[in-house]
């Protein structure tokens, strides 16, 4: 253990140090070759080392992803579509995607509703409750999925009839005079799908209303005034005048939640294991590879979440061209 | 009169109340995990946890849940393996991302655009998209040369690095922009060198974002489970150990609160320490 600690620390050290002489060596290249050549490859002598990882560990390999789609299980013979096909009439896999579509439709717009009503109402509180408030809603931000599994496991779960009730949601509809349930099992309507949306939903509002509160205190000070001598009450300045302002926010915080969504896997992987018909894409893809190892499958999945991310891809450059344009 | 209307106004009574509520709601689980870790097997079993919270005297309470998981399931050395991964992985990708970042903000080259719209780009790409060739290749990599990357340290470094890249570049990019240009100028007549510029004015500039990232790349890595799952299976790290935990949930809900517990309190310090630089990488840009 403390062998592991030592190498460790000496990776960091030898890495700092192989790296600072990498760039180190790189510029001595570069001040080697004559004056108007410098000036066109330093740029790319800095971005070498970048560019070399991000190549080998995420281009090319992606590129690769897409030519294993075609490939048989041990990803060694052309099996031409027949993943492709096998996936789209297999009826397993048309429930994932649906479950995948109800994922996307429903967590990032409550997510972002759920932040625009926390941003509201802490903007109006003073400095400290905000601060405190905020806190608060933002802290699972910082957990991980399967932490958040775990915790969520002590409002899920259910016991087995006769023992003491010590699930949350159980004791609260046993209160109500209904019957205890075992949650995650319940496929009616998706039900189980949904309560590991609530999950989801309780983890990313933090960073919707993180986002969305800068953006409402952006919001000129001017335009509220006025709006409010004119008569306006508080509803109508927010949708006519403060929701408009940080419209092009609330668009940003949308897309990136849907993107987190899209690729969802741990929680499923914790909570359900992707049995009783809520599995996703992102989870899919593991247990083809890893359980299955069916090569040819997993990257067919894979591929098809990569293909329904471009779209998203497209707005998150667009969004980027927009911001700079602006500064 | 006026006076105390006008305060009792001000203190937004209704507000506070109604956030009040929410954040009670929102804190709700993280409530009955804590309190769970610090029961005994026997009263986790036979009552719910908010009636431990209403009525504490009349509960056992013990930390035998912690000692469980920390020797039995040897949640300290998922700890410490951890800790080995993520620091490094969270160091290493800096300077590589800073010189990028720093080509990108202050050098003209051809083509410039494209490359940054490629960088932006990656940062959505599900990681699950490039993981078969790159196993299947550090396979290739250890028949031909006996260096195994699979289950070793180095490798869950290398690949979170790469992964981080993209989120990296754009946000000290983006950081880099609101710089003065006209300092690196004059620094550039001064006879400077881009090398020297960029040690000596450019990096201690950009603190605030480099440890934006560094907070925002630790959390991520401290939480990953795949990327670990994948490369140091032999040396399991903490989500690894409570996944498996949380299969075995029949030897008491203690000790899944527990080992939650543990594997919580590094994220939750970092956050409450260092809130401000982490709600900063968010906003920068955060797309991962």
């Amino acid at each position: 253990m403390i062998a592991d600690v030592l190498f460790g620390l000496m990776s960091i050290a030898l890495g700092i140090a192989a790296s600072y002489g990498l760039y180190w060596g790189l510029d001595r290249l570069v001040n080697l070759t004559p004056e108007h050549v410098q000036k066109k490859i330093r740029a790319l002598a800095y971005l070498l080392p970048a560019a070399t990882l991000l190549s080998l560990i995420l281009i090319i390999p992606l590129l690769q992803t897409f030519v294993f789609s075609f490939m048989n299980s041990s990803g060694k013979k052309w099996v031409g579509v027949d993943n492709y096909i096998d996936l789209f009439t297999d009826p397993q896999f048309i429930d994932i995607l649906i479950n995948n579509f109800l994922w996307v439709a429903i967590v990032p717009a409550f997510t972002v509703a759920a932040g625009l009503l926390v941003a509201t109402l802490t903007n109006q509180v003073g400095p400290t409750r905000e601060k405190i408030f905020k806190s608060l809603i933002f802290m699972p931000m910082s957990i991980s999925f399967v932490s958040a599994a775990t915790i969520w496991s002590f409002i899920y779960v259910d016991v087995p009839p006769g023992r003491p009730e010590i699930g949350l949601l159980n004791r609260i509809v046993t209160a109500l005079g209904g019957e205890a349930q075992p949650w995650m099992l319940i496929t009616d309507f998706r039900l189980n799908n949904l309560l590991l949306m609530i999950i989801i939903i309780w983890l990313q509002t933090g960073f919707s209303m993180v986002l969305i509160s800068s953006a409402i205190k952006g919001v000129p000070e001017e335009t509220v005034e006025a709006a409010r001598v004119d008569g306006a009450n508080s509803i109508q300045l927010f949708w006519k005048i403060v929701l408009p302002q940080i419209w092009g926010t609330v668009m940003a915080v949308f897309v990136t939640t849907l993107i987190t969504v899209m690729k969802i896997f741990d929680i499923v992987l914790a909570m359900t294991g992707g049995a009783f018909n809520t599995s996703v894409l992102g989870f899919q893809f593991y247990q083809e590879y890893f359980l299955n190892a069916n090569v040819g499958a997993a990257s067919a999945i894979v591929t098809i979440l990569t293909l329904l991310i471009v779209p998203l891809m497209y707005i998150q450059i667009r969004t980027v061209r927009q911001q700079e344009s602006l500064r | 009169m006026k006076k105390v209307i006008q305060r009792v106004r001000d203190f937004k009574l209704g507000t506070t109340l109604m956030l009040v509520l929410l954040v009670g709601i929102w804190s709700i689980p993280t409530i009955g995990l804590l309190v769970t870790a610090f029961r005994t097997k026997d009263s986790a079993a036979s009552s719910g946890w908010w009636e431990a919270i209403f009525a504490p005297l009349e509960q056992e309470w013990s930390l035998a849940a912690f000692e469980t998981v920390l020797t039995r399931d040897d949640m300290f050395g998922s700890f410490v393996n951890t800790l080995v991964v993520a620091v490094p992985a969270t160091v290493l990708p800096i300077m590589i991302a800073a010189f990028a970042a720093y080509a990108f903000t202050f050098i003209e080259f051809r083509g410039r655009e494209i490359y940054f719209a490629v960088v932006v780009a990656l940062m959505v790409v599900p990681l699950q998209a490039a993981l078969v060739p790159v196993v299947r290749g550090l396979r290739a990599i250890k028949e031909a040369t006996g260096i195994s990357l699979i289950g070793s340290f180095p490798g869950a470094w290398l690949m979170h690095a790469a992964f981080a890249l993209p989120l990296a570049i754009y946000i000290l990019r983006n950081y880099m922009m609101t710089l003065p240009m006209a300092l690196i100028e004059a620094a550039r007549i001064d006879g400077a060198s881009w090398y020297q510029i960029f040690w000596k004015l450019v990096m201690p500039m950009s603190v605030p974002a480099l440890a934006s990232f560094a907070i925002f790349q630790f959390l991520w890595v401290w939480n990953d489970y795949l990327i670990a799952f994948i490369f140091v299976d032999s040396k399991p790290v903490m989500t690894y150990r409570l996944l498996r935990l949380l299969g075995q949930y029949g030897d008491g809900w203690q000790d899944v609160a527990a080992g939650s517990f543990i594997s919580l309190i590094v994220p939750l310090v970092v956050f409450f320490a260092l809130q401000r630089f982490f709600v900063r990488g968010l906003t920068a840009g955060s797309v991962k």
